[in-house]
């Protein structure tokens, strides 16, 4: 009896122990966050984490409008750091779900506005492929075309002019 | 909790009086001193009141062949030609004028130009466009909203609205669908001490139309020539006093 328990407990204390490294690993519940390169930020992640709209809005100002360009907070110095890479080594662009920013922003359902004008990635990467989607088509074709001037001509008042009622004739 | 210091994110008073006027003092004997606000804010790294810079344009030296300034600032700037010119930007084109009676061609460049009194921040609703202090008009993206008021605006045609989605941008030079563009004299090189690409290229080219330099210093080669040989302000009848200039017309 005794060491049948015994057995139990063992296989429990197994099961519980691969669990919880697991969790220490990664948590399904928590957006993953990529891994950065260089030195850790000296104020801390957790201030970084909640301040960084405010430090990113403050300094930006502080370049567009002054000029400064040794300022603390700018997304050309975050992607120093903060370029991620996937399983091939190719750099990730703020499309993908697993880039540094898009990690966090798309857990939270935040959506950004900065990829619009800034590349999500350090100079000299070819984003192209990955934001191709964006781009609008290049050129139409004759089928696209035609379904266009089909949509414009419906009811052309030169082309097919709407029937026009007779008024009533009221009190002969 | 005393929040850790970091560059620009809290400005103390001691900052504020540093960036905002710079206070030359000089002692001129016990108990008397002399003090000058407003001097060169180049230490703190930012625009620099004390200047204003320009460009100087001499269209006999412009080759009428070349357009290496306007392929220089597109790959500086990443604006390029899709094939669409009714809505393609453009921050630098190359004119021609033509005088009907003689015959005679004159070929350069054409961008912002920099007015000491900027039209296009007059009409602005946001405030999105602006002068610096040293004389640059920008666009603030981060407050435009695409009304277009300011390419309306300009009388030289200068500004582009940006009609597509735009990828792959420059680091330093972030550009995107919805907003209003123009040259920035290479902000972002003459910040560090450099001069925009269409001046560099035009020397790398051998032809030397183009110089960059501050017109408030009178030793500046800019200056010196402007001081030397006749020039002309495009449109001076609106009294827009620019900042880039032509010779040889």
């Amino acid at each position: 009896m005794t060491l049948i328990v015994r057995f139990v407990l063992l296989w429990a204390l197994l099961i519980g122990g691969a669990t919880l490294a697991q969790a220490q690993e990664r948590s399904s519940l928590l957006p993953n966050v990529p891994k950065a390169t260089g030195e850790p930020h000296p104020e801390g992640n957790e201030y970084w984490r909640k301040n960084h709209p405010d430090l990113l809005r403050h300094d930006r100002n502080l370049t567009v409008r002054d000029g400064n360009r040794e300022i603390g907070a700018s997304l050309k110095s975050c992607f120093e750091c903060h370029t991620t890479t996937d399983d091939q080594g190719t750099v990730l662009t703020s499309a993908s779900p697993d880039h540094f920013c898009s990690a966090c922003h798309q857990y939270v359902a935040v959506k950004i506005d900065c990829f619009v004008c800034h590349r999500s990635t350090p100079d000299g990467v070819d984003e192209y492929e990955a934001q191709a989607a964006l781009l609008p088509p290049t050129s139409l074709n004759d089928a696209d075309v035609e379904g266009i001037v089909a949509y414009l001509k419906q009811g052309d008042p030169v082309a097919d002019p709407p029937a026009i009622s007779k008024p009533a004739e009221v009190g002969q | 909790m005393k929040m850790p210091k970091l560059n620009g994110a809290e400005i103390s008073r001691r900052d504020f009086l540093r960036s905002g006027s710079a206070v030359a003092t000089l002692t001129l004997a016990p108990g008397v001193t002399l003090m000058a606000f407003g001097g060169s804010d180049a230490a703190a790294g930012t625009a620099d009141a004390g200047k204003r810079w320009g460009l100087l344009i001499d269209a006999n030296k412009c080759d009428k062949d070349c357009s290496a300034c306007v392929t220089a600032c597109s790959t500086e700037n990443g604006w390029k030609d899709n094939g669409r010119p009714e809505t393609d930007a453009q921050w630098i084109r190359k004119i021609t004028l033509k005088n009907t009676e003689t015959g005679r061609e004159t070929t350069m460049p054409m961008m912002c130009q920099h007015c000491e009194e900027p039209p296009c921040v007059d009409v602005c609703p946001t405030g999105a466009s602006f002068k610096r202090v040293d004389g640059i008009v920008l666009v603030d993206k981060h407050t435009c909203i695409g009304c277009r008021y300011c390419m309306m605006a300009c009388p030289f045609k200068a500004r582009s609205f940006v009609h597509e989605p735009v990828i792959n941008q420059k680091s330093d030079a972030p550009r995107g669908q919805g907003t209003v563009e123009s040259c920035t004299l290479c902000v972002h090189r003459v910040d560090k001490g450099g001069t925009p690409a269409c001046v560099e290229a035009c020397a790398d080219a051998g032809f030397e139309a183009i110089i960059f330099g501050d017109l408030k210093d009178p030793e500046s080669e800019i200056s010196k020539r402007l001081a030397t040989y006749s020039s002309a302000a495009l449109r001076p009848d609106l009294d827009l006093n620019p900042g880039v200039r032509y010779t040889n017309l």
